[in-house]
């Protein structure tokens, strides 16, 4: 996992004003992604009437009216909650299935393998979230319509692709040397697997199943195609984004993006193994 | 026993990717294809003589042909910046890959933060002195801003994913390579182009991929910004299946999307494609 980390620079003659450049660039690359977040969080963090009135200051007034009037509206405790049961479910459906697939795909070689592999990257041509569509009748038929259960099953749908190919590039950086010599040692297989491989596996599959809740809390279409009364914040907040006053969409979308960041920071370090490798 | 292992461990997944994946896509098929029972195309009719379809679907082309190439020099900058890095490098990739965390939702409503009337874009204007009142940028007597909102949005959202796919392949390229080219006397630049992006194209595959079909998908940041006033296809998808209960035609939009993404998929594995022996 670690080779993953580019290659270290080179020192190279770089003239005064090419190297000013270099750095305003940075900067400007730096500001064009953290400022339109920051404006966020100032409406967020500030008064509703300070939220539309004119002009705007730059910095927040920390009044906490806007999140207490998004916390006290109507719906949206429930929906807050039912969004992290979908994506909890979700982590544990796409990792419970994808785990073992993605085990079997690294250490063994069996007729099919190739055909699964090729099968699930095929999966990402397709524009998963359509599945929608038609599952929103097949799930009225079973009484899955409207449920957390049915809404994380198409999530899980999302994220198993890259639950495969995360924990198959996973499984692969961990030498089959390792595994053999605790059977030597009188393991077996199940023995060898819990003892030796998950405990060097755990955090990258824990990363991957942080990954497997983001995907789950930011999807909008399948939320909003499936769900009516058991609505997810993202469901809940594009239902109702054109009844909405703008403190609520405000403090919808900081409520959106917190648990996002705090998440990304926290498996930064898998970020470009998840996505850059599992995604070759 | 050990011979079944691996397939037992495929089962879970390989089932479900049947139940939730060919299943579903069979039945959207077949919706888009029957209206009551019987075979026909008039959902694809309806589709066609709406007269939003065509607005809808030229506006996703347009807002994909746009956007993607913008990213996709962005995320090359973005990478080459960090490769070129001694120090912060993972501070710096931790803020450029911020918004690969963040809902498109959620980026909708960040960037109508700073479009909306009483917005940090009008306060800034007024700041400057430009306008002495807030405009309304986003109304429906100029759509082409709707649009552009879209377009910075967009870029602001999703180039971070393609910059991590990149940043992980410029990883995989052995430095000899380029330090080859340089003892040859090739610039910085005949070696970004001749020696990087050639060996880059199985990233770039993937990162395009990814990109183009999400931008096919584009839904919620449209509505967070424009409401209806700006149709793309799945905005008329979720209308059909929604507002207008009329599932036939909601398969319809269903299967061009599909058409699209696996139509634009096989273009660019086409265009980029390396044959076997030539990969590192």
């Amino acid at each position: 996992m670690s080779d993953v980390t580019p290659p270290a620079p080179r020192p190279e003659e770089v003239g005064r004003a090419g190297r000013f450049l270099f750095w305003a660039g940075i900067g400007l690359l730096v500001l064009w992604v953290l400022v339109p977040i920051w404006f966020l969080f100032v409406n967020a963090l500030s008064a509703p009437s300070e939220v539309t009135s004119f002009p705007k200051r730059l910095w927040p007034s920390f009044d906490m009216a806007s999140l207490q009037f998004f916390w006290n509206f109507q719906g949206v405790t429930r929906a807050l909650w039912n969004s992290v049961k979908v994506a909890v479910l979700t982590m544990i459906l796409s990792i419970g299935m994808g785990a073992p697939a993605g085990y079997a795909l690294s250490r063994f070689d069996f007729p099919g393998k190739e055909f699964f592999r090729v099968l699930v990257i095929m999966t990402r041509a397709f524009p998963l979230p359509l599945l929608a569509l038609p599952l929103a009748v097949m799930f009225i038929r079973t009484g899955l319509d409207d449920t957390v259960l049915g809404l994380a099953l198409v999530h899980a749908m999302l994220a198993l692709p890259f639950a495969v190919l995360i924990t198959y590039s996973l499984f692969s950086g961990i030498p089959v040397e390792l595994e053999e010599a605790a059977w030597t040692l009188g393991c077996t297989r199940f023995q060898a697997f819990v003892k030796v491989v998950l405990p060097l596996a755990l955090p990258g599959i824990a990363a991957s199943a942080v990954f497997a809740f983001v995907i789950s809390w930011n999807e909008v279409f399948a939320a909003a195609v499936l769900t009516i009364e058991n609505r997810t914040l993202t469901a809940f907040l594009l239902q109702s984004l054109n009844v909405s006053p703008l403190p609520l969409k405000f403090a919808g979308g900081a409520a959106l993006v917190l648990p996002a960041l705090i998440f990304i920071f926290a498996v930064r370090k898998y970020l470009f193994a998840m996505w850059g490798i599992a995604n070759r | 026993m050990p011979r079944a292992l691996p397939y037992l461990l495929l089962l879970p997944a390989s089932l479900f990717l049947l139940v939730f994946f060919f299943y579903p896509f069979g039945l959207v098929i077949v919706e888009s294809m029957t209206r009551g029972g019987e075979w026909t195309t008039e959902n694809f009719s309806r589709m066609t003589g709406h007269w939003k379809f065509s607005s809808a679907f030229w506006n996703t082309i347009w807002l994909t042909a746009i956007v993607v190439p913008v990213q996709l020099v962005m995320a090359l900058v973005m990478a080459s910046v960090v490769q070129k890095l001694k120090t912060g490098r993972s501070g710096l990739l931790y803020i450029f890959a911020i918004p690969l965390g963040i809902s498109d939702l959620a980026a909708g409503l960040i960037w109508l933060a700073i479009f909306e009337q009483s917005g940090f874009l009008n306060s800034i204007l007024h700041a400057m002195g430009v306008v002495d009142q807030p405009r309304l940028f986003l109304g429906y007597q100029s759509i082409w801003v709707i649009f552009l909102a879209v377009c910075l949005a967009e870029i602001w959202r999703a180039t971070a994913i393609m910059m991590v796919i990149i940043v992980a392949g410029m990883g995989l390229i052995p430095k000899e390579y380029n330090e080859a080219a340089e003892v040859f006397g090739a610039t910085r630049w005949q070696r970004f182009i001749k020696v990087t992006l050639p060996l880059l194209r199985p990233s770039l595959q993937t990162a395009l991929i990814l990109r183009i079909l999400m931008a096919f998908e584009v839904f919620a940041v449209v509505v967070a910004l424009g409401g209806t006033t700006l149709p793309v296809l799945m905005g008329e998808t979720f209308q059909w299946q929604f507002q207008l209960q009329d599932r036939g035609v909601a398969a319809a939009y269903a299967m061009v999307i599909l058409g699209l993404s696996v139509a634009f998929s096989l273009v660019v594995l086409r265009l980029l494609h390396v044959p076997k022996g030539a990969r590192i």
